[in-house]
């Protein structure tokens, strides 16, 4: 098993063998997270720091739970109430935890490319839990492991992502990735909510939704924000329910065993309906939720395994 | 007192020549242009030999940015003349975006005061167009003019009340005073630090579509034609704009317009991983607006390259790059980088001096810029081929953020006359 990248950033900077190195070692964390005895050791004695400059739950629960797990000492941050408000930098409390040597830093950020410049000011393996809109890439390998389980396969599926794209990290990291696998990739979304130059990204782009799913192994919708639901970008949330909420009539355009996949948190009634999202035959939203310990234990992992070469290298030379 | 500069290659921007020859200067003017180096029947105090390197104009600089008032720790008078006569910028002409804003003629004497006490090359200041600029009362046009003041100008903040904006030109047509504008429709720029592209979409950087400029062009030439008035257009960046511009020009109306070093040498693929030494305003556009931009400077549709020397410290650049500061140093990398348009051969020495010298001296109707004789020795020595490997810890200015580091370039300044005294010396 090879794995040689130090962090992890994005999904981009990832090649294909990479990420099947991720998700094959996610499913052994699968089964052993479905155990009473759910502790694995091989992050003993490390610690993981959870940075968190934006609000999350979901996602900073995951990587806590993903560490505890594989037995590191975890501490998580909510940074954005503390030190940022008294005027540090960024880099400042990147170089004042760097300090207490941490050996994982997870970090999300609401600029795109923060975390990028603070893995170069650190010398801990990091992970980007999403940063501004440019990549969210675990959640891209918990939404691949989801596929794969569900589909037997990750590559030769038609793949629609439906909904925000232009203000999304999890559409950007999903289309590196399900490119890079060799899938068939629709975009389907008001215009206004397609950022521009997104045609050069090897995807087909839809506004009809109707069209878009047609014949659809996977359906992927993305969270409208609050805040670009009334007016600004569309003109109201019952416009965009009418016309891009995912409803039982649209899916049924969709192949017959087509998934239906969400990051959440939902809106029901804005980009789904209700009981799509409950719809235990077609709806694989908890076993999301469930797939993201298991993939971010497989990450660190590999970075934490990747760390501990690099020191022994360092330490015989 | 006499000194003759000989061997030279003369760079004459208005005759469009590139010959070799000689120079007299005399108290501190032009007052000889020779083609061959023959005996000379008189005295002369000093003789520089050029050893054929290139002699032209000094540059002059429209819209550098000093820290003076306000943000001295990140670039003073002084070091900005410093890096200036090293640049071979012999006129910096000075932003009055500083804190406070250079708009009343009380702000503008400290600003002459400083500049004459620690500046070892010519500044001219300019001043607001808005109090404040803030958009809404004119700002002491006349007074601040008969200061001193040779243009208006709210730098990047765009005049967006259409009433203001047309009393301020019509106000300035009155005086004569010439007014420079910032072409971005600023709602549709609001926040963006990319160009709208494929680009842009992959870092997840909010960006703002060339329509921007063309749009706010559009509205600023409207009024120009209604009131008649001169206005300069501080930095075209992108090809959307450009045929409306050379129509304007072709209709008569008294228009011109600049374009940064910058967005002439770098394109927004620079900006991949998020480099914040990058990070400009406008923002680097795609490679087919950069040769676009080329064309037009060659052609004379845009006629002023400028550093838009932004000083910024590191704290203020060491932040995510929707966080960072806007701006790079300029200066001393003017030279060196608009060789580059020399060498890749999109146009001569002459037309690149046009751009550079001739055409902003007379667009503030300064009797510099020119080899001619009786104009102010203001002149510029350099190696037009010499390479070197940039290090931004060698600038001289008190800012280092250029983009230019670790870059190999070539041109280097020899030496700087400023009325025929030598400020620079490499």
């Amino acid at each position: 098993m090879v794995f040689s990248p130090k962090h992890l950033l994005g999904i981009e900077y990832l090649s294909p063998t990479d990420i099947s190195t991720i998700l094959n070692l996610a499913e052994t964390y699968v089964h052993l997270n479905r155990k009473e005895q759910k502790q694995g050791g091989t992050l003993s004695g490390m610690t993981q720091i959870n940075m968190f400059f934006e609000n999350s739950t979901r996602t900073l629960a995951s990587f806590e739970l993903a560490g505890k797990r594989l037995g590191a000492d975890v501490m998580s941050l909510a940074v954005g109430a503390s030190s940022i408000k008294k005027g540090e930098t960024l880099i400042d409390t990147a170089m004042t935890l760097n300090a207490m040597n941490p050996d994982l830093l997870v970090v999300r950020h609401p600029q795109s490319g923060a975390v990028d410049l603070l893995a170069e000011k650190v010398n801990c393996a990091v992970l980007n839990a999403g940063d501004g809109r440019h990549e969210h890439p675990t959640q891209a390998l918990l939404d691949a492991l989801t596929i794969r389980r569900a589909k037997g396969r990750l590559h030769r599926l038609n793949i629609a992502i439906c909904g925000d794209i232009s203000h999304s990290r999890v559409a950007r990291s999903n289309i590196f990735l399900l490119n890079k696998m060799e899938n068939r990739i629709r975009l389907i979304g008001p215009q206004t909510l397609m950022p521009s130059g997104i045609n050069k990204f090897g995807v087909e782009v839809y506004e009809d939704m109707n069209e878009g799913l047609k014949d659809v192994d996977v359906v992927m919708m993305l969270r409208l924000q609050s805040e670009r639901m009334d007016g600004a970008f569309i003109p109201s949330k019952r416009e965009y329910y009418y016309r891009w909420g995912l409803t039982a009539e649209k899916l049924a355009k969709a192949k017959k065993d087509a998934i239906v996949m969400h990051p959440g948190p939902m809106n029901r009634g804005v980009e789904i309906d209700g009981d799509i999202a409950d719809d235990i035959n077609r709806s694989v939203i908890q076993e999301q939720v469930e797939m993201g310990v298991a993939v971010r234990m497989a990450a660190m992992d590999l970075l934490a395994q990747g760390l501990r070469t690099h020191r022994t290298k360092s330490a015989s030379i | 007192m006499k000194s003759l500069l000989i061997n030279a290659r003369i760079i004459n921007p208005e005759a469009g020549t590139d010959t070799l020859g000689s120079i007299l200067i005399e108290n501190g003017k032009i007052s000889g242009i020779y083609t061959d180096n023959q005996n000379f029947d008189f005295k002369i105090q000093t003789t520089i030999d050029c050893d054929g390197k290139c002699l032209a104009p000094g540059i002059i600089d429209i819209g550098v940015k000093i820290g003076e008032p306000g943000e001295r720790h990140k670039e003073s008078f002084r070091s900005a003349g410093a890096a200036a006569a090293c640049g071979g910028v012999t006129t910096m002409v000075i932003r009055p975006d500083t804190e406070p804003t250079v708009d009343s003629p009380e702000i503008l004497e400290f600003v002459f005061r400083r500049a004459v006490s620690d500046s070892i090359v010519n500044v001219l200041p300019m001043a607001a167009l808005t109090k404040g600029r803030n958009g809404t009362e004119m700002a002491e046009i006349g007074f601040l003019k008969d200061a001193g003041a040779v243009a208006f100008t709210d730098c990047d903040h765009v005049v967006t009340d259409n009433k203001v904006f047309t009393r301020c030109l019509t106000y300035a047509k009155g005086l004569n005073a010439l007014i420079i504008t910032h072409p971005q429709e600023p709602m549709l720029s609001n926040g963006a630090c990319a160009t709208s592209g494929a680009l842009a979409t992959k870092l997840g950087l909010p960006s703002v579509s060339p329509y921007a400029e063309l749009m706010q062009l559009q509205r600023d030439l409207a009024l120009v034609e209604m009131t008649g008035a001169r206005v300069h257009f501080d930095q075209l960046s992108c090809a959307a704009g450009l045929n409306t511009l050379a129509r304007a020009k072709g209709k008569g109306l008294s228009v011109s317009a600049g374009t940064s070093i910058h967005h002439l040498t770098l394109n927004e693929q620079d900006i991949e991983g998020y480099p914040t030494f990058f990070k400009i305003k406008p923002p680097l556009r795609s490679e087919d607006d950069r040769i676009a931009l080329i064309d037009a400077v060659a052609s004379g549709i845009i006629d002023i390259i400028s550093s838009m020397h932004t000083p910024q410290d590191e704290e203020s650049k060491r932040l995510p790059f929707e966080a960072a500061a806007s701006g790079a140093v300029g200066l001393e990398t003017l030279l060196p980088a608009a060789m580059q348009l020399v060498h890749g051969e999109y146009m001569d020495l002459p037309t690149l001096w046009r751009a550079l010298s001739l055409n902003p001296a007379k667009l503030l109707g300064l009797n510099v810029g020119r080899i001619e004789i009786g104009a102010p020795a203001d002149l510029v020595l350099f190696d037009p081929d010499k390479p070197f490997i940039l290090d931004r810890s060698k600038l001289l200015s008190k800012s280092k953020n250029t983009p230019y580091d670790g870059r190999t370039m070539q041109g280097k300044v020899i030496r700087t006359f400023i009325a025929g005294e030598e400020v620079y010396r490499q």
